[in-house]
């Protein structure tokens, strides 16, 4: 039996030899530093995640009907009385929230340890694009219910679009294919996220893995292992990827699917964090819910744009602001210009920005989930008090240092009082 | 040598040119794509006006209606409520409605043809969200100063009782107010007036 095996997969590489080469390149041979730590499970389970709403959005599908009229009685008949349909539609609402959270973590550890820097440009730019391609993924996914939540999400971030000048009204109703969100906007956005973005995403992974293994991956000490080879030509401070991290990554799954199956058989809804209460009630055009905010991973955008106020009677400046707070992440690597990539050796000039930095996003992201009242209000007046809501303050002062901390970056990371680096790595 | 030059010159500009021409076909496949994502003939035919019966409203109501799929708000004020209008104009951004969209009709100071009814698009200006009305004892809530309008809940924006916004809040613009007009007394249509009708 095992010749006999054997002998097939003779057959087989003689044929298509690169089924083998490639599983050389990108695992058996890919030598990746023997330093990597707790931040390095996210990438894998990032592709974990999307494997798991991939599948279970494809049996979604078998009983979902993207038509207004019958879309929010279709996800009830999934939860009800589909068998196992309530277990298929949990795992898909609790990967959505997870995969925000292992691709923020993600992108945190390229913070840490200066991933983005020279020469993984190109890998930290398609990894901005997967990130903007999952917002659209996740925006247009969540209209398909129908609840009230998902009618008026929708409303509000076409109207976003509606804002830019000169085109912005053409361009809202191109985007929604009707003058309100309509059955038109809920069958093209059934179209974007089951076929159009996730194939986009797919393709954007491949690139972003592609770009990784050509320049090969950083690690928590920020230096190149490909500067100091064994005789045999690997790296010395590398292991090959299989088995060694395969192993690795498969025990972070395990742990991770262990808290994903916690949630999704015990708190699905996670307080109404990653399923909205007032999405259980049917979307209607004429009236807007009483609370009314995004799932947790937009809010610290969201409230980024409420917190501009409007200049020259638009709102374009706080939907540009919300653009830029995005957009920049593309500039990281140049903004960037310290010598070193790790925290570790890093000065207190960049720990502290960064500190500063993560405190703000997730303040923000508090305030987007509550009323611009949530804080109270000042118990004085004065003339630059357009409004008096502590809270849309405190969100003013947030988004100033969320965009400090990259528009200083040059500045502060080129003064920084740096730690010399070691040769090899160090754990 | 030198002809030889010469041949590759004459392939590259041909290849250039085709490939040229190629792309041109290319943008043009995607336009009927493109254009097919336009409202649809039927959603551009439902945007029809509609009737409004308001001689059973009481002084104080608000009425919605849906005028192409949007709510519309037809509120019979009370002289109370009139007279709040004035009192808050200071702490609005533009009370005059110089910048905001109404009918020649609306341009006064109640921003309606008849003062008693107001009708105006329960659209905020910002970015979409229809506001819910706060009568003025809503103070515990609104502020000691809240003398009653809207309140919009997606961003927090708040508008008098004709609909203009008051600073400060992120909405640039009042509220809209469609075109309509009275064809008896008790019988509103919202969505047509004597202006377009003469157009």
């Amino acid at each position: 039996m095992g010749a006999q095996l054997r002998a097939l997969w003779g057959w087989f590489d003689a044929r298509m030899p690169s089924v083998a080469e490639q599983w050389k390149i990108h695992a058996a041979n890919y030598y990746a530093p023997k330093n990597f730590n707790f931040w390095y499970f996210f990438g894998a389970l990032s592709m974990l995640v999307l494997g798991i709403q991939i599948v279970s959005g494809i049996f979604l599908t078998m009983n979902y009907k993207p038509d207004a009229s019958l879309a929010f009685g279709s996800v009830e008949y999934i939860m009800r009385d589909v068998p196992g349909g309530w277990l298929l539609r949990y795992i898909h609402s609790t990967g959505a929230s997870a995969f925000f959270v292992v691709v923020y973590l993600h992108m945190f550890r390229g913070l840490l340890y200066g991933s983005y820097k020279q020469p993984r440009e190109l890998v930290w730019i398609f990894g901005v694009l997967i990130y903007l391609t999952l917002m659209g993924e996740a925006f247009f996914g969540y209209l398909l219910p129908w609840g009230q939540m998902s009618y008026w999400g929708a409303q509000v971030i076409v109207n976003l679009f509606g804002t830019v000048p000169l085109i912005g009204p053409d361009l809202a109703l191109w985007i929604r294919g009707d003058y309100v969100v309509s059955d038109a906007t809920l069958n093209r956005f059934f179209a974007l996220h089951v076929i159009a973005f996730p194939l986009v995403l797919l393709g954007l992974v491949v690139a972003h893995i592609l770009a990784l293994h050509d320049v090969g991956s950083n690690n928590p000490d920020g230096i190149e292992i490909k500067k100091t080879k064994g005789p045999d030509g690997h790296p010395l401070d590398g292991i090959p990827f299989h088995p060694y991290y395969t192993v690795k990554d498969l025990m972070g799954a395990v742990l991770f699917l262990a808290i994903f199956c916690f949630i999704m058989f015990f708190v699905p809804e996670v307080g109404g964090y990653f399923l909205e209460y007032n999405n259980f009630i049917p979307a209607d055009p004429l009236k807007t819910p009483e609370h009314i905010a995004p799932v947790w991973y937009f809010t610290p955008f969201y409230s980024i744009l409420r917190a501009v106020p409007p200049l020259f009677n638009s709102q374009f400046p706080g939907v540009m602001a919300m653009g830029i707070a995005t957009m920049i992440l593309f500039f990281l690597p140049w903004l960037d210009r310290s010598p070193v990539k790790s925290i570790r050796y890093r000065g207190v000039l960049y720990k502290s920005w960064l500190a500063a930095f993560v405190v703000v996003f997730l303040i923000l992201g508090y305030l987007g989930t509550e009323n611009t009242n949530v804080w109270g209000q000042f118990g004085f007046d004065a003339f630059f008090l357009d409004t008096k809501d502590i809270a849309t303050w405190a969100a003013r002062v947030c988004t100033l240092v969320y965009f400090l901390f990259f528009f200083l970056m040059p500045w502060y990371t080129a003064r920084d009082k740096v730690l010399p680096v070691p040769e090899r790595v160090t754990s | 040598m030198n002809e030889q030059e010469k041949l590759d010159k004459t392939r590259r500009n041909l290849i250039v040119a085709t490939s040229a021409v190629g792309a041109v076909a290319g943008l043009g496949a995607a336009v009927p794509f493109v254009a097919s994502m336009w409202p649809s003939e039927r959603a551009r035919a439902a945007g029809a006006p509609v009737e409004v019966d308001i001689s059973r409203m009481a002084p104080g109501d608000l009425a919605v209606v849906e005028w192409r799929g949007k709510p519309v708000w037809v509120i019979r004020r009370t002289q109370e409520m009139l007279a709040s209008l004035k009192a808050v104009e200071a702490r609005l951004s533009d009370p005059a409605s110089k910048s905001s969209e109404q009918p020649k009709y609306a341009e006064n100071e109640y921003r309606s043809a008849k003062p008693e009814f107001m009708v105006m698009e329960g659209v905020c200006t910002h970015l979409g969200c229809s506001p819910q009305m706060k009568p003025a004892d809503a103070k515990g809530e609104m502020g000691g100063d809240w003398v009653g309008g809207f309140y919009c809940p997606c961003h927090g924006s708040k508008f008098d009782l004709a609909g203009r916004v008051f600073r400060g809040a992120p909405a640039p613009l009042n509220l809209k107010v469609p075109p309509y007009e009275f064809i008896t007394d008790g019988t509103l249509v919202i969505g047509e007036d004597k202006e377009k009708k003469g157009a």
